[in-house]
């Protein structure tokens, strides 16, 4: 008994006890988890779920010019990054005050825009190649500096939820109300916005794209399946999103797969289970359903 | 406006709202006394939910004034049932504790007088064991009178409701009246988009005839007349494409300064 105990264990331990790069990718992708999941919750509630995809090409320009400027390194492209997101974001919440565009169609035009300038920069410098590997990093790749980012990214952005807590459910659910009381209330989306976009550029550089988004978004979707109260939500998300990260780490280092697309089919696995067994899901919207007398 | 006298709480000079140069509204001049309770009457599309809208800063007005003798946080706007996304996973308490958002603001904690606060406006809207329920589950009468209770805990000396009767069933409509009826008896003022012109004529001792422009406004039994109810009927509907420009403004202007236009 103890001993088949200790075989699972050493099953599950041994991949990050033995090797330092399975280690800092555990790391990272733990820290990923705890901040961007819950920004996706939001995402989600707002109606906002395809915004992760758009802004993560919208970073694009930012990055290339950061790498053009100083070359391979982390931090010049990082803030590139950052600043490409911030003015994309800032212009089509500008233009969404300002014209009858809604926000999710003035961000459509200008991540579009964004994205060209952003190829058309890359081809330019020539050497595409390593560009897009760095663009679209490895979770097994993961340095120091990379891993200093993300975690940084991730106490910063929880810490920022929480001072901004009470304005963004607010202006979720009942923007007008927020409108109507006279406060700057758009910049609790564009504080929010923000976040998003700060995360996206540190889970894209050190985890790749397909991480950085997936990570936000699906744990996010199937935790709405699961509960009716947002705080169970965003906890249920991070949870998800954790326990997609160490499986398909898992995963990923005993049948050699690649990590980042492991870890999001992960994450699908558990939004597949979660449509059929939560109670928001499949089975229990089939089942005869007892009711109460009141 | 109107023969009676009182301090102002709003005053309105010329307000003109449109949209993409359309009048929503044009020319409203008057005033509503502190302390009034108003019913805004009118056709669909005579402004109505515009003129609330611009009064609460939601809508940005074109031209004229509107001077307020109240402060931001002191009023209270309950938008018309469609504007809310119910699906949002937040219970009853916590909606109605969002009340508290002009004074507590984004950081200040809960204390328990806010919470006796909270479940005594609950018990005033009927709504009391309705704590923990998510929005999601409630009727539309249920979700409105939540956002009564709402109102209750904002604690406003002006307080514009935006068709707050639409979709309720009698009963419901009834015990909100009453409320309306309280914040009137507390010297609030009280301004509410209504349809029911039997309602008007009982509940509202002044009322507001709108069709875009102001077809009376005064005392309800001078105001609510069949032949200003015709009137703002046949002035509502009109939209012209190649309408020309109005130059009511210039007007105003010239006859004030004493230059013909």
């Amino acid at each position: 008994m103890i001993d088949s105990l200790l075989a699972w264990w050493g099953l599950l331990a041994d991949p990050f006890i033995e090797f330092s790069f399975m280690r800092r990718a555990l790391v990272a992708t733990l820290a990923l988890s705890l901040s961007s999941a819950p920004l996706g919750v939001f995402l989600t509630l707002r109606r906002m779920s395809l915004l992760g995809d758009a802004l993560s090409h919208a970073i694009l320009p930012g990055v290339a010019i950061g790498f053009m400027l100083f070359g391979v390194s982390l931090t010049a492209m990082t803030l590139g990054g950052v600043l490409g997101g911030l003015i994309v974001v800032g212009l089509a919440g500008l233009i969404s005050r300002s014209t009858v565009l809604k926000e999710d169609a003035s961000l459509a035009a200008i991540y579009l825009v964004a994205l060209a300038l952003g190829i058309t920069l890359i081809s330019a410098q020539g050497t595409q190649l390593d560009l897009l590997h760095i663009l679209f990093g490895s979770a097994l790749g993961v340095d120091s500096a990379g891993l200093n980012l993300v975690t940084g990214v991730a106490s910063a952005t929880l810490i920022a939820l929480a001072a901004l807590y009470r304005g963004l459910v607010l202006e979720s659910f009942d923007p007008v109300y927020l409108a109507a009381s006279g406060r700057r209330s758009w910049v609790w989306q564009q504080g929010f916005l923000m976040l998003v976009v700060v995360n996206l550029v540190a889970g894209f550089q050190t985890l790749g794209t397909l991480m950085a988004v997936g990570l936000m978004m699906l744990p996010a979707v199937s935790a709405r399946l699961w509960h009716d109260s947002l705080p169970a939500q965003l906890i249920n998300a991070s949870a998800q999103a954790m326990l997609a990260g160490v499986s398909g780490l898992l995963v990923s280092y005993y049948f050699n797969t690649p990590s980042g697309p492991t870890i999001i089919g992960c994450a699908g696995v558990l939004y597949l289970l979660s449509l059929l067994a939560a109670p928001g899901g499949w089975i229990q919207g089939r089942l005869p359903q007892k009711h109460r007398v009141a | 406006m109107g023969p009676w006298a009182g301090a102002a709480m709003i005053q309105l000079n010329n307000l003109t709202v449109s949209y993409r140069h359309h009048p929503a509204l044009h020319h409203i001049s008057g005033r509503f006394d502190k302390g009034s309770l108003t019913a805004v009457v009118g056709p669909n599309g005579a402004g109505k939910s515009t003129l609330l809208k611009s009064l609460v800063g939601v809508l940005p007005w074109a031209s004229g004034a509107v001077s307020m003798a109240v402060s931001r946080e002191r009023i209270a706007y309950l938008p018309q049932a469609s504007e809310i996304d119910r699906s949002f996973p937040i219970n009853v308490f916590d909606c109605v504790l969002l009340g508290t958002w002009s004074t507590a603001g984004p950081w200040r904690g809960m204390s328990r007088k806010l919470q006796g606060r909270i479940e005594s406006a609950l018990h005033q809207v009927g709504l009391e064991g309705f704590e923990a329920r998510p929005v999601g589950t409630l009727s539309t009468g249920q979700m409105q009178r939540v956002l009564f209770a709402r109102l209750l805990v904002q604690d406003a000396e002006l307080i514009l409701l935006d068709e707050p009767f639409n979709a309720v069933d009698s009963k419901t409509t009834q015990s909100l009246l009453e409320l309306v009826r309280q914040w009137h008896g507390e010297q609030r003022t009280v301004i509410a988009v209504v349809h029911d012109d039997a309602q008007v004529r009982a509940f509202f001792p002044d009322a507001l005839l709108l069709a875009r422009e102001v077809v009376a406004w005064g005392r309800t039994p001078v105001v609510m007349t069949d032949a200003n109810l015709r009137r703002a009927r046949s002035m509502a509907e009109a939209w012209d494409e190649q309408a020309q420009e109005c130059h009511t403004d210039a007007v105003l202007a010239g006859a004030h300064s004493g230059v013909a236009p």
